[in-house]
């Protein structure tokens, strides 16, 4: 980072001052929903229904976490959502491998063996981003109907690649247009063939596309509901749809520490992908052209 | 038999012709250098050699195959890309074995051809280094590792040099012309640096939108040029195009070159170089084509014989090089350049007498812009 030069004149500190404490501010209210989701689901009930939002907890207890997990009713069932949270991974591991991979045999072929009608391609693949999802949610049970696949895990991972190619290969195609074309043409003076060139020579520089692309396609298919309450029966639910039915399951009184903490668990998975990519994700959005 | 034979070849872009049937042969071991300003279609060509991009109509032969419709891969070339295009992600040895590697060449023969290109190119200590750790000029190197490591039938050079600093050009240049030497191998160069041209080429084709103009040797191509093009592309300062009318003088012909305000200056066209269709152009305008190189200093005699012709002028700039000096002179309509030796004692605005060669003065048709003399 360039520092900027400036005389650090008392006004200018004061101005400097005036800005950070506003950040602050502004940071600590962003937060502040998660705060009070995570001090609320480690409350007794007890201490809920006494206290207000903000009082801290005084007896920390995880066990709305153990129930929601294992013993909180989605509907007719009492199992938590634990067994729904395994099925969002079901789903959600092989629909990012399969669009992310097919993402990138797109961008390849769309800028590295341009074709008649290629931009074509590409715009109306550029289209696919923009399609509501409640357009399709017919026609789309059709389709899975007739391939026999519906309600089933299967079934929402082809939903879920479907949508997300256009995502993909979006990302993938503005990733390899800046790669020079002369490499593709080495390659094959050298001799290598389309995949070859793909798997030896595009695919080692596209680390942080694929992050991109990655982090993007786990948080939009984890965090689907739409989907995943219209394509999916009792069993192969995603932990979206059981985070729904536990909330909206009224038992007598509202536990709302245990809903606190289905939510928690519900968002955990896209939090530490997050944490653990977020970097990447702005360097891969950013990437320019690699340097050869 | 010809290493490399172009047959009529043409290229279309929709409508665009980017090659108008374009034909040349060269020898095994030949140095071919297409030169011509961008746009000329030389990289096109070259492309087209190198099969990255299919052709319109023609054929292109290497070693008598008619490899037109076969794949890069088929056709034993190599191919040093202007921008290097060494693969990010390998070292510098993968980098040159890469090629001996999806023609399946065993392990041992691979290093081998590695230690034997690394060795010629002195990069043995850049082996292990990504491409991202080198600077421009040993990148030029590794690309050129990688094109010899192969040992094909036709090397392309396009624009090898336009992306290292003045100084690692000039010393590049003589590199590979010293590998040529060596290796004696075919070689066929895109440029658009005429220095390039001139200093590497058993052949020069140069180019111009689609068409080659003139395919000779430098020497051919400088001293003979066939049209007004060829002869300012070729030649740094370029040569001077003075507007001129062709007279009869007794048994021979004078050119007569109009300065407004003073006595015409008057150039007697050596009678050896008379050629038949002078005639029809007496007493019309004529293009006299003079490079700077063909003036010199009064007192600087051309050879025993020549005496050339005395002509004088007002000096308005004067440019030292070093090696020599470039004056600029109004003369008629146009500044010409002329360079004389760096001892010449001159300031602008002086008049110096400048000796002409008419010799190895050329003449074109003022409207069509060709060779006229």
């Amino acid at each position: 980072m360039a520092n900027v030069i400036r005389r650090q004149t008392p006004a200018a500190r004061l101005g400097r001052g005036l800005l950070y404490g506003v950040l602050i501010l502004a940071a600590l209210f962003y937060i502040l929903p998660l705060v009070v989701m995570l001090m609320t689901s480690v409350k007794p009930l007890s201490e809920i229904s006494a206290g207000t939002l903000l009082s801290l907890p005084q007896n920390p207890t995880l066990e709305p976490w153990a129930k929601a997990w294992g013993e909180a009713c989605t509907g007719m069932r009492c199992d938590g959502i634990g067994g729904y949270f395994w099925n969002s991974f079901a789903i959600v591991i092989p629909a990012v491998l399969i669009s992310t991979t097919i993402g990138a045999l797109n961008g390849y072929a769309l800028t590295k063996w341009r074709f008649k009608g290629s931009e074509l391609v590409f715009a109306l693949m550029l289209f696919g981003c923009f399609i509501p999802f409640q357009v399709v949610l017919l026609p789309m049970a059709q389709t899975l109907g007739w391939l026999g696949i519906s309600s089933s895990r299967a079934g929402l991972i082809l939903v879920h690649v479907v949508f997300g190619i256009a995502f993909t290969t979006l990302f993938f195609r503005n990733f390899y247009v800046g790669i020079p074309n002369e490499l593709v043409s080495a390659a094959k003076l050298d001799g290598a063939g389309f995949f070859r060139i793909f798997w030896r020579i595009l695919l080692p520089v596209s680390a942080p596309i694929i992050v991109v692309s990655v982090i993007w396609q786990f948080t939009q298919i984890w965090n689907d509901f739409l989907f995943g309450v219209a394509f999916s029966a009792h069993n192969t639910q995603p932990v979206t749809v059981a985070l729904n039915n536990l909330v909206n399951t009224s038992t007598g009184v509202r536990e709302y520490n245990v809903d606190m903490a289905a939510a928690m668990i519900a968002a955990l998975p896209t939090l530490v992908v997050y944490v653990l990519a977020g970097k990447y994700f702005v360097r891969g959005l950013t990437a320019g052209s690699v340097k050869g | 038999m010809a290493a490399l034979e172009i047959h009529n070849v043409r290229k279309e872009f929709g409508s665009e012709q980017v090659l108008k049937n374009v034909s040349i042969s060269i020898d095994s071991g030949e140095f071919l250098i297409l030169v011509g300003p961008s746009g000329c279609g030389k990289s096109t060509l070259m492309n087209a050699i190198a099969g990255l991009e299919p052709v319109t109509s023609g054929n292109i032969y290497i070693d008598g195959e008619d490899v037109t419709w076969r794949t890069p891969a088929d056709r034993d070339i190599a191919m040093v890309f202007q921008s290097y295009a060494l693969y990010p992600s390998m070292t510098v040895r993968q980098n040159i074995s890469f090629g001996l590697e999806m023609r399946k060449v065993p392990k041992a023969e691979r290093e081998q051809a590695v230690e034997r290109v690394a060795d010629l190119l002195q990069i043995t200590h850049l082996l292990e280094r990504k491409p991202a750790q080198l600077s421009g000029g040993q990148r030029q190197r590794v690309a050129m590792g990688r094109a010899l490591a192969r040992e094909p039938k036709v090397y392309l050079f396009d624009e090898p040099l336009s992306n290292l600093d003045a100084k690692l050009r000039v010393d590049m240049r003589t590199e590979i012309k010293k590998l040529h030497q060596r290796l004696g191998t075919t070689i066929v160069y895109v440029t658009h640096d005429q220095v390039e041209a001139m200093t590497l080429a058993d052949c020069i084709a140069v180019m111009r939108d689609g068409n080659i103009l003139q395919l000779g040797t430098p020497d051919e191509v400088y001293n003979n040029p066939v049209d007004m093009f060829v002869a300012g592309f070729m030649g740094s300062p370029s040569m001077n195009f003075i507007r001129a009318t062709l007279e009869a003088a007794g048994d021979g012909y004078v050119l007569r070159i109009a300065t407004p305000g003073e006595d015409d200056v008057l150039l007697p066209w050596p009678s050896e170089r008379n050629v038949a269709g002078l005639v029809e152009q007496l007493d019309k305008p004529i293009i006299l084509g003079l490079r700077p190189e063909h003036f010199s200093e009064e007192d600087v005699r051309l050879s025993e014989q020549a005496e050339g012709t005395l002509m004088e002028a007002k000096v308005s700039v004067v440019e030292p090089t070093g090696a020599d000096i470039l004056l600029r002179l109004p003369l008629g309509e146009q500044e010409i350049t002329a360079r004389v030796g760096p001892k010449c004692a001159i300031a602008p605005g002086e008049r110096l007498s400048l000796r002409v060669d008419m010799a190895r003065a050329v003449l074109f048709d003022a409207e069509t812009e060709q060779r006229l003399a």
